[in-house]
């Protein structure tokens, strides 16, 4: 068992232990905040994968981004003078058989496909690359993205002042 | 034990993916739904980085995984936007009472 296997299996139970609590703390604060430990974990298998640069966004857009987003929807979202915080869950039972069901069928199938896999070497550092294709294979698709991104910002801050 | 391959990054994006949907169906409370939603997409970029280091595509895979993570960004800020109206109007944001439209 080499060093990269126990990284992996370090953060791969990271990433399953607390995505498991996500969805089962009656909390949503810290439901919140076990989101937190499942998008490092993500951030960790990303950076095995040889993607650090995808990790470093990983974690400034999903972690300083989207969970902030995340906990003030929580905290605007609910009376903090009579502490409603907890939700309720509805139909456990049916969904978690159903939910197995599915994630069986769906390790089986992995499990089953005769994957055609090259381990290419990991590169030192993505971020050079990744930068010149944004610039020149994906520059439409980049301006695309920023265009987007201003709709939408601009789009929330007027659905919400409303 | 074998070694790490691309099954076993397969095997942890579909619990992630799993989890996600199990979330989904079954909390009431619309920030919970967006927070499986956001599981969901932290599978699909799971695969589309661990196929991008094991199919020999170069960076597609990563590329796509940057604008899935972009998009998640924008996705987020909308829907918060809507839940923020949503409470306004019903003073709840819990999907299973949100059901005006219903006969």
């Amino acid at each position: 068992m080499t060093i990269y296997d126990i990284i992996f299996y370090l953060f791969a139970a990271i990433t399953v232990v607390s995505a498991f609590f996500v969805v089962t703390t009656r909390n949503i604060v810290y439901s919140a905040y076990y989101l937190l430990f499942t998008f490092f974990g993500v951030a960790g298998i990303y950076v095995l994968l040889g993607a650090d640069f995808i990790a470093v966004v990983q974690l400034v857009v999903y972690v300083g981004g989207i969970l902030i987003l995340l906990l003030f929807g929580v905290m605007l979202t609910n009376r903090i003078t009579n502490v409603q915080i907890k939700t309720g869950t509805i139909k456990i039972v049916p969904a978690a058989v159903g939910v197995a069901l599915f994630a069986g069928i769906l390790s089986a199938a992995l499990l089953k496909t005769n994957w055609k896999t090259i381990n290419t070497e990991v590169p030192i550092s993505t971020a050079h690359t990744l930068g010149l294709l944004l610039m020149q294979q994906y520059a439409v698709v980049f301006e695309l993205l920023g265009i987007l991104l201003l709709i939408a910002l601009i789009g929330a801050a007027s659905m919400a002042r409303k | 034990m074998t070694q790490i391959g691309l099954n076993h990054f397969l095997f942890v994006s579909v619990v992630l993916f799993c989890l996600g949907i199990f979330g989904i169906i079954t909390r009431k409370n619309a920030v919970m739904v967006l927070m499986g939603i956001e599981l969901i997409l932290n599978s699909a970029n799971i695969n589309f980085i661990a196929f991008a280091k094991y199919g020999n595509f170069g960076y597609q895979g990563q590329m796509m995984a940057l604008f899935v993570i972009i998009l998640a960004a924008a996705e987020a800020a909308i829907a918060l936007a809507i839940v923020l109206n949503i409470y306004k109007t019903f003073s709840t944001v819990n999907v299973d009472e949100i059901d005006t439209l219903k006969d």
